[in-house]
């Protein structure tokens, strides 16, 4: 391959890190760096001000308790979010304004990390780590469990997540993100043509976070075929639980594949292998078929939860249970076999010819079916149901609207002759936010609604909740119909200026619907607030606010550390709502000591090694990087050595806590 | 809800476990690692279809009949296969409680594992002293990273068989232990199954070609 024309310079010590590493040319990244130092000293700050680094450490960074990960993910999901916005307000702006000779305020260079990192950030540091929280949060409750099956691989895993999370922020203002998209194709993502450290950021990014996510998904398939309450069978589980087992087999049977990809191309990258070159016989093509074998699983693995939550939250708002239990479960099934046999529809124009795009483009249109049969049965729940409409049920339904547009430009965009017109063209663009945002995002925060009071014992704040409702779905809609529009224009993804001025219309609407959505973002945060500033006017002594019909609402909110004094015993579906309507009694007495898992710092310590070997192998640090892995291998094993893991929670403590709710539970109603 | 069920009938519906025992330790830490190993065994899938689809494309440099020696792969691959027999004599010996014997046969294991790891070091050593690196062509890429892979599992197989007869030595067969000797069994014998794809898809069927 055709060397970099001038060879960055490698020290034995600094590896390609030098002072031309920071960017201080940028001043986007400048203001953004004072900013973040000021907020995090703030922080910091505020911190050690009211000296809770010691609560810190030990109630949430080395808990192993499910519900404290559960709520850990959904900050880091929260936070990412923030920067992925961000990212997504820049381009919207530059795309609006770069029209009849501006170049807008973005330089290329800069404009290319950004809608890589969006990409990036949003799926791997947002969706992923919101949907793997609410997992983690929800299933052990509704199966009646006390903790996952490995609660250390649990803390682990998270701190995986949060170490990816901290390598793409770090690149922002040391050397710079990829420049490749979100899936960094080679050859551009090669050595020849991304000498920089962009693209290494990326993969070790995604490796370590990987690494989180594939443990995560093992733990939770391990959890509920092993761990359900007794009485419990397969046909018994809360249809969440049966989407979660869906999404943890998709993630344990696709992030290997991601993992093997990105490996090859870090071989190709760091040791000059020829996997994915033009060259000595490598296949580009190899790397786009790999990583989309792992990519559209993926998307189901966002999905599929989600799915769930909105089955939830319609039979609980309908007061109803849910309409065609099996069918949405053999649903869920079909759709996580076929998620394996549509790859190919991301690549059409690959030139594989008429009958290998048609067997494709039949089985992504088949994918329609279950997920179409999913949204009768939500629909026939409601019918005839009473229907409440607090916060989560108008997400839902907002998703039952938008998504079908969505699902119905997706079918479109499965015929293969009209892919070689849509193909990477802003069509594509608004189909895929239309079945993400209208689709994940949407569930997301109808999941947040909706199990908040469960995890903080009290409900959120209804007037900001609807700003926040209404500012999402019209300035989704604003934001993206427009991209529907230029897409069938034949505008393409990715562009930073252009020429033709009847455009810019359309690119103003996004843009302020961008700017509705940032307000909808505002009124969330708002709304989280206020509901905690007013929590106590909130405050549910129940543990059941809405009248649930799974297990998670059978106890107390926030549930005690141990989940259930008694493990429930399961006799039908909708285990609570049985269980309240033939009047069964809360055991107020003959309790035991309680066997659990104790808390560790160890996942914390490994994943700041993995933290270190990442930056140290972008940079090629090498010494850096073999004692980091050094370090990594020690503690492992170190802690393999630690066989007293667990302790009982005393009787007495039980007996306490459960004492309380009975008091509670009697002032309450 | 008019039909009553059965149990309700039987007046005396529990709703809650009043008489609960502690789950057993580890008591899905086996499914857990064998889902694990499912997921490992992706990884090689991914790689043995690199190599089906990369294999052909030699750039000109030399092909599997110009490189392989099949007497020394066969060697390896004999070294490979006795450590898995010798590591199911280490389980039946901890079947038997006999800590000693267990630690012996793992002994014998660990030493067949680093073995083999010996040979396929020579065998790399000795290819790219041919001129064959991994950078010469997509085959050979794909050839050494498959292997490759294989061999850094041995690797970690091997620390770990290690680690394991440390922790024996110290708390003898304790039922924690067993668990993890049973989980290094069902690594170890995977690692055999996956050699001898490579062993047939490689470098027999690489012969062929």
């Amino acid at each position: 391959m055709s060397a970099d024309p001038t060879p960055i310079p490698i020290s034995p010590i600094f590896g390609r890190l030098s002072l031309e590493s920071f960017p201080l040319h940028e001043p986007i990244i400048v203001a953004t760096f004072a900013a973040v130092v000021i907020g995090g000293l703030a922080v910091l700050g505020l911190i050690t001000r009211y000296r809770l680094w010691g609560w810190l450490w030990r109630d949430w960074f080395t808990s192993v308790d499910h519900k404290k990960i559960g709520i850990m993910y959904m900050v880091l999901g929260l936070i990412m979010f923030l920067r992925g916005f961000a990212d997504a307000i820049m381009m919207r702006i530059q795309q609006a304004m770069a029209f009849g000779g501006s170049e807008g305020y973005l330089n290329s260079h800069h404009y290319d990390q950004i809608f890589t990192a969006h990409g990036v950030i949003m799926i791997f540091f947002v969706a992923m780590p919101f949907v793997t929280g609410l997992m983690n949060y929800i299933v052990p409750l509704q199966i009646g469990a006390r903790d996952v099956s490995f609660p250390f691989l649990n803390n682990f895993s998270f701190w995986m997540t949060t170490a990816g999370a901290v390598l793409v922020m770090m690149s922002l203002f040391v050397g710079e993100f990829a420049q490749t998209g979100w899936l960094a194709y080679p050859p551009l993502s090669g050595i020849a043509y991304s000498p920089a450290t962009g693209v290494d950021y990326y993969i070790w990014a995604l490796q370590i976070a990987g690494v989180g996510t594939t443990l995560s998904g093992i733990n939770l398939i391990a959890t509920i075929l092993k761990m359900r309450a007794p009485g419990m069978g397969m046909m018994k589980m809360p249809v969440f639980t049966w989407t979660s087992l869906c999404t943890n087999v998709l993630i344990v049977a696709s992030f290997p594949v991601l993992t093997a990809v990105l490996t090859l191309l870090s071989l190709d990258r760091y040791v000059g292998t020829n996997f994915f070159t033009n060259d000595f016989g490598g296949s580009p093509m190899m790397y786009v078929n790999l990583i989309w074998i792992w990519g559209h699983p993926e998307v189901y693995i966002l999905i599929l939860p989600l799915f769930g939550v909105f089955s939830e939250v319609t039979s609980t708002f309908s007061g109803k249970k849910l309409f065609g239990y099996t069918s949405m479960v053999y649903a869920t099934i079909v759709i996580t076999i076929l998620s394996y046999l549509v790859w190919l529809h991301h690549f059409f124009t690959m030139g594989s010819g008429p009958s290998v795009n048609s067997f494709f483009g039949i089985t992504t249109m088949v994918i329609s079916i279950p997920t179409g049969a999913k949204l009768f049965n939500w629909l026939f729940t409601m019918y005839r149901g009473r229907i409440r409409f607090e916060l989560p049920m108008m997400w839902t339904v907002a998703f039952m609207l938008t998504f079908v547009v969505g699902g119905m430009t997706g079918v479109l965009l499965a015929v293969p002759p009209a892919d070689f017109v849509l193909h990477n063209s802003l069509f594509l663009i608004a189909h895929f936010h239309n079945v993400i945002i209208g689709g994940v995002l949407f569930g997301l925060f109808a999941a947040i609604n909706f199990w908040w009071p469960k995890a903080f014992g009290f409900k959120l704040d209804v007037f900001w909740g609807k700003i926040s409702f209404w500012c999402w779905v019209v300035g989704f809609w604003l934001a993206f119909m427009p991209l529907y529009v230029l897409g069938l224009m034949g505008v393409t993804r990715r562009m930073r200026v252009f020429d033709d001025p009847s455009l810019q219309i359309w690119f103003i609407i996004a843009g302020i619907g961008a700017a509705v959505i940032a307000v909808g973002i505002g009124a969330m945060l708002v709304q989280f607030a206020v509901s905690i500033w007013k929590r106590d006017q909130l405050r549910d002594t129940t543990g059941d606010p809405w009248g649930g019909r799974t297990l998670e609402w059978s106890t107390s909110s926030p549930p005690p550390e141990y989940n259930f004094a008694f493990t429930p015993v399961i006799h039908s579906l909708d285990a609570w709502h049985d269980m309240k309507s033939r009047g069964a009694e809360r055991p107020t007495q003959g309790f035991r000591p309680i066997h659990m898992p104790k808390n560790t710092g160890t996942g914390v310590i490994l994943s700041a090694f993995a933290t270190i070997m990442g930056f140290a192998l972008i940079w090629y640090i090498w010494w850096l990087a073999a004692l980091s892995f050094a370090g990594i291998l020690t503690v492992a094993i170190g802690h393999t050595f630690n066989y007293r893991r667990d302790f009982h929670i005393p009787a007495a403590t039980v007996e306490t806590t459960e004492g309380a709710r009975t008091r509670l539970l009697a002032t309450g109603t | 809800m008019t039909i009553q069920s059965p149990l309700v009938a039987a007046a005396e519906v529990r709703f809650y476990d009043l008489d609960e025992h502690d789950h057993a330790e580890g008591h899905s830490t086996m499914l857990g690692f064998w889902i694990y190993l499912m997921s490992d065994c992706l990884i090689f899938a991914i790689l043995f279809a690199c190599y089906a689809v990369l294999g052909g494309n030699l750039a000109a440099g030399p092909g599997p009949k110009d490189l392989f020696d099949l007497p020394l792969v066969a060697l390896n691959t004999a070294m490979l296969l006795f450590s898995s027999i010798t590591y199911g004599f280490a389980m039946l010996a901890m079947r038997q409680d006999r800590l000693r014997q267990t630690q012996a046969w793992l002994a014998v294991t660990g030493l067949f594992g680093a073995a083999f790891l010996a040979i396929e070091l020579y065998e790399f050593q000795h290819l790219i002293h041919l001129g064959a690196t991994p950078q010469r062509s997509a085959f050979l890429s794909a050839f050494f990273t498959l292997v490759g892979t294989h061999g850094l599992h041995v690797t970690f197989g091997t620390i770990w068989l290690v680690t394991l007869m440390v922790q024996l030595g110290r708390n003898g067969l304790i039922q924690a232990n067993r668990r993890r000797l049973m989980c290094l069994s069902l690594f170890w014998h995977f690692l055999d199954v996956i050699w001898i794809g490579v062993f047939t898809f490689v470098y027999l069927m690489g012969m062929l070609r």
